[in-house]
């Protein structure tokens, strides 16, 4: 098995930095917007971008506009595995009525998450807008979703892993393919 | 029907002999007998290695019928009993109706005798309909051809402690003896199991052993008072082996009998909730099982009788309370005798033959089992195998409720023969009974 | 540990029984919005095969089950084998010929639901309801996430209930209740008393991790409890001379205004419901800021959809038991 890093720790900041302003940039301001990472790490993304975006818009409360969005009862496939342990989910006490609700995920690959998170949304109420941000794009998609913000795009095939850690959940921060 | 030479068989006390068998009697019992000590046509049977007992003696089984004929009949319960060895069985009176009259008790006899593979003696109830309320007519039973010694209401206590001692004092007139199923019917008013840490955890009503040993401690003290003997059924728990022993020590005319169940199952098998196990009285722990196996070796106990309880499916394939109490016995009672009395070191063949044969008959006052091997005796004997391993699968009887299913059990009978006629040969049953004279 | 049903509370290991807690949680969260709806047990269908009448247990896994989306059967046998009617085997078996992923059932011999589930005569996964006086895993199920949540608030969740006192009071030899409760509430680290009268205890409680007494009033005084679980007890019970009285009952192992007195500040008062309201508790406790009577009905459905969830929703080939 080999190993390459394709994204440093300074390549995801720069990456999450890119993304925090051009999530402002398709707003035209922080007005309405609402983080929801997917656990587990699209929660620590939305939470880094979130910090960024309050950074040079201090009338964002990232700590009050980020949340977390648990899709594992929606997901299509869990009578192929064993029963799967459910993550928290906690939406922001504004709500998503009328919300432009930008979805924040590690990875995107089938679209499947992303289309469970959809339904989920679809179940807590009526976002004006659904946006979806990723760290990378690894293609392959399975359903027709696509991603609005995208931090690094990555073509892999199918037998890569891409393996993304957090410094907050893995202890550094990096992207590596495993092949 | 054929003579019979039993070569090399080995007897109770260890020695090894032949026995020969013309007609119904044993007319010879030694070393090396000539060829044609039983004839010239005699059926030689090789008993190399296999024990040779007297006919074995149940002083307690359900053969239900008349009336359950669904679970068993006196044809299909004599051909179990054979099975295992068995030459003699004391039908219990819990029939529909009940065998409560002399016309019952002898039609109960006559389909035994028809059936034909051993001798059927009917159990007369101590009430009218095992209702606890009056006398049954006990010297009409005695005087019939059935010539009833043993009286019970087993299935149901006879708990009014008038009418227990009135029965005591009646049955002496023919020397009976009455037959006490002992539970205190209040103390145990929907029972399901013994009461103990299991009970506890199941949620499921006890039977206190307190139910058993206060109606045995009443009994005895009775049966003294009166001058009467009484036998004890289906012995249980620690505390009744202790009563038994002091009222015997006392010098008081009590015997007690012990089921195979009660000697090697234990009530933690009722976590299963499997009602295979569910029984009257309950398993209980494995303190009462070591305590009943020492007291059926040091004499405590007289003999093993096996409460053999045929159910039909229906019964026990359900919810535990909704389960009939009953188990099969017939066909183990051999083993679990060996397992108890010989590879345990506990005894030897000769009180085997005591438990199983000798003293039942004796309790039961029958004069034609039970009786020692040798020339004169009636020629009812069992030749068991005691190095064979059987994992119990299947029985004779026409049930299925057999807790011992899966289990490995030592002993098998290879041989039955009831009054000279093989009833069971190389463990296969005779397709027909005894032919009758 | 995946479970295949769940028959008793001492089914569940620390692990699996504080995931199952803390799924309640978010299905809690699920239960407070307005569109109360999961879609994760769609095209299952769940059976509630009720032996016993309880309309409150079976509306309350119902709604869990509906929640979830599965179909749902409600089927009220009458009697069983005993009282002539059609037996637990052809019950069963009708059901398995219809199809069903699940059967919940309440039936009022112990033991019940784990003769169904070893019979062979089912292929699904067998929730027990309350089987007798034997267990009812759910009912300690949600008493124990509203303890915790009661203790422990928003950071419930991956804790169990170490170190935390609990005294049941009441029928404890006829209480599926306490069975379940017991089992569970050791499994999560709680420290369990309870009272009773004599009368009312099993003879043998070797086998039970628990402490004992026969006074309430000693027992408040002497643990100092977190939560107090008081327990239904039927008058009939007078009947048999398991007491002498309601009244004595009442004044001996009531809680009472002046038992309430000797709780804490905090302490919780449960009742699993339905209350004899002034023989095992009065008004004035059931109707009590501590009393989690009512929240007790409400995290029922959430727990119930957590074991629902946890049985039916992942792959269903497991070996047979």
């Amino acid at each position: 098995m080999s190993t390459r890093t394709v994204l440093t720790s300074g390549d995801i900041d720069r990456a999450i930095t890119r993304i925090a302003h051009e999530i402002v940039e398709s707003n035209h301001g922080t007005k309405n917007l609402i983080l929801l990472g997917i656990p587990t790490r699209g929660v620590l993304l939305a939470n880094r971008i979130g910090q960024v975006i309050q950074r040079h818009y201090p009338e964002f409360d990232a700590v009050a506009a980020t949340g977390r969005l648990d899709i594992t009862m929606y997901r299509d496939d869990l009578a192929k595995h064993p029963t799967r342990s459910v993550g928290e989910t906690a939406i922001p006490a504004a709500g998503i009525e009328n919300a432009v609700v930008v979805l924040i995920d590690d990875v995107l690959y089938s679209g499947r998450t992303i289309r469970a998170a959809l339904d989920a949304l679809n179940d807590l109420g009526r976002p004006s807008v659904v946006r979806l941000a990723v760290l990378v794009d690894r293609g392959h998609r399975e359903l027709p979703i696509r991603a609005d913000f995208v931090g690094k795009n990555l073509p892999t095939s199918r037998d890569e892993r891409i393996n993304v850690q957090l410094t907050e959940n893995d202890g550094e921060t990096s992207v590596v393919i495993e092949s | 029907m054929t003579n019979l030479l039993i070569q090399n068989a080995t007897l109770p006390s260890g020695e090894v002999a032949d026995i020969a068998i013309v007609g119904e009697k044993i007319v010879a019992v030694g070393k090396a007998l000539a060829a044609d000590s039983a004839g010239a046509d005699a059926t030689v049977i090789d008993a190399t290695g296999l024990v040779a007992l007297p006919g074995l003696v149940d002083l307690h089984t359900h053969l239900r019928e008349p009336g359950f004929e669904q679970s068993e009949t006196i044809y299909t319960g004599s051909q179990s009993a054979a099975a295992g060895g068995f030459t003699a069985v004391h039908a219990m009176a819990n029939t529909s109706p009940v065998q409560d009259t002399a016309g019952v008790v002898e039609q109960v006899q006559r389909l035994g005798q028809e059936a034909g593979y051993v001798d059927v003696v009917p159990v007369g109830a101590v009430t009218v309909g095992l209702e606890g309320m009056q006398l049954a007519e006990l010297g009409a039973m005695a005087n019939s051809r059935a010539r009833v010694r043993v009286f019970s209401d087993d299935g149901k206590c006879v708990h009014d402690p008038v009418l227990m001692r009135r029965a005591l004092e009646y049955v002496k007139t023919f020397g009976g003896v009455i037959a006490q199923h002992a539970q205190e019917p209040r103390l145990t008013e929907g029972a399901q199991m013994n009461e103990g840490k299991v009970s506890a955890d199941l949620g499921l009503t006890g039977w206190p052993a307190v139910a058993e040993e206060s109606i045995i401690a009443r009994d005895v003290l009775l049966a003294e008072h009166v001058g009467s003997r009484v036998h004890i059924c289906h012995l249980s728990t620690a505390g009744s082996v202790d009563i038994i022993r002091w009222a015997k020590a006392r010098g008081i005319n009590v015997t007690a009998e012990v089921t195979p169940h009660h000697l090697l199952l234990t009530d933690e098998l009722v976590r299963s909730y499997d009602a295979v196990y569910k029984v009257n009285p309950p398993l209980r722990t494995q303190e009462d099982v070591l305590a009943l196996r020492a007291a059926l070796a040091d004499g405590t106990i007289d003999i093993i009788a096996t409460d053999h309880a045929p159910h039909p499916a229906e019964s026990k394939d359900c919810e535990w309370q909704a389960a009939a109490f009953g188990m099969l016995g017939l066909e183990i009672a051999a083993s679990v005798a060996q397992d108890v009395l010989i590879d345990s070191g506990a005894s030897d063949w000769n009180r085997v033959a005591a438990v199983l044969s000798g003293n039942p008959a004796k309790i039961g006052l029958l004069e034609e089992q039970g009786q020692p091997l040798v020339a004169g005796s009636i020629a009812n004997l069992t030749l068991i195998d005691p190095k064979a391993k059987r994992v119990i699968e299947h029985s004779h009887s026409k049930s299925d409720n057999n807790p011992y299913r899966g289990l490995t059990l030592p002993g098998a009978v290879v041989h039955t023969i009831y009054r000279g006629y093989q009833t069971v040969t190389n463990g296969q049953l005779a397709e027909k009974g005894r032919p009758n004279a | 540990m995946t479970l295949k049903h769940l028959l008793s509370a001492g089914d569940l290991d620390r692990d699996t029984a504080i995931a199952i807690l803390d799924i309640a949680e978010e299905m809690a969260g699920v239960n407070s919005r307005d569109i109360k709806k999961l879609p994760t047990l769609r095209g299952k269908t769940v059976v509630n095969l009720f032996f016993e009448d309880s309309t409150r247990t079976r509306i309350s896994f119902e709604l869990a089950e509906k929640r979830l989306s599965a179909d749902v059967i409600n089927f009220a046998a009458k009697g069983s084998s005993v009282s002539k009617g059609e037996s637990l085997k052809d019950t069963a078996q009708t059901l398995e010929a219809m199809g069903t992923d699940a059967v919940v059932i309440r039936h009022s011999a112990s033991g019940a639901a784990q003769v169904l589930a070893h019979s062979g005569w089912i292929n699904g996964a067998i929730i027990n309801a309350g089987d007798g006086t034997h267990e009812h895993p759910t009912q300690a199920l949600l008493d124990a996430f509203t303890m915790r949540r009661r203790l422990h608030g928003a950071a419930s969740h991956g804790k169990g209930l170490d170190g935390v006192k609990v005294v049941i009071v009441g029928d404890i030899l006829h209480s599926r209740v306490a069975r379940s409760n017991l089992l569970l509430l050791n499994t999560l680290g709680a420290e369990v008393h309870m009272v009773a009268p004599p009368t009312l205890f099993p003879v043998n409680t070797s086998n039970w991790n628990a402490s004992f007494h026969y006074d309430f009033d000693t027992a408040l005084t002497s643990v100092k409890p977190d939560a107090v679980m008081m327990l239904r007890v039927q008058g009939e019970r007078m009947n048999a001379s398991y007491f002498p009285t309601e009244r004595e009952y009442s004044r001996m192992w009531g809680l009472n205004g002046d038992r309430l007195g000797l709780l804490g500040e905090s302490t919780l008062i449960m009742h699993p419901g339905p209350m004899n309201r002034g023989l095992e508790i009065s008004s004035v406790a059931a109707d009590h800021k501590n009393s989690t009577v009512l929240e007790q009905v409400a995290n029922g459905v959430s727990i119930r959809m957590a074991v629902l969830y946890h049985l039916l929703s992942g792959e269903r080939n497991h070996q047979d038991d």
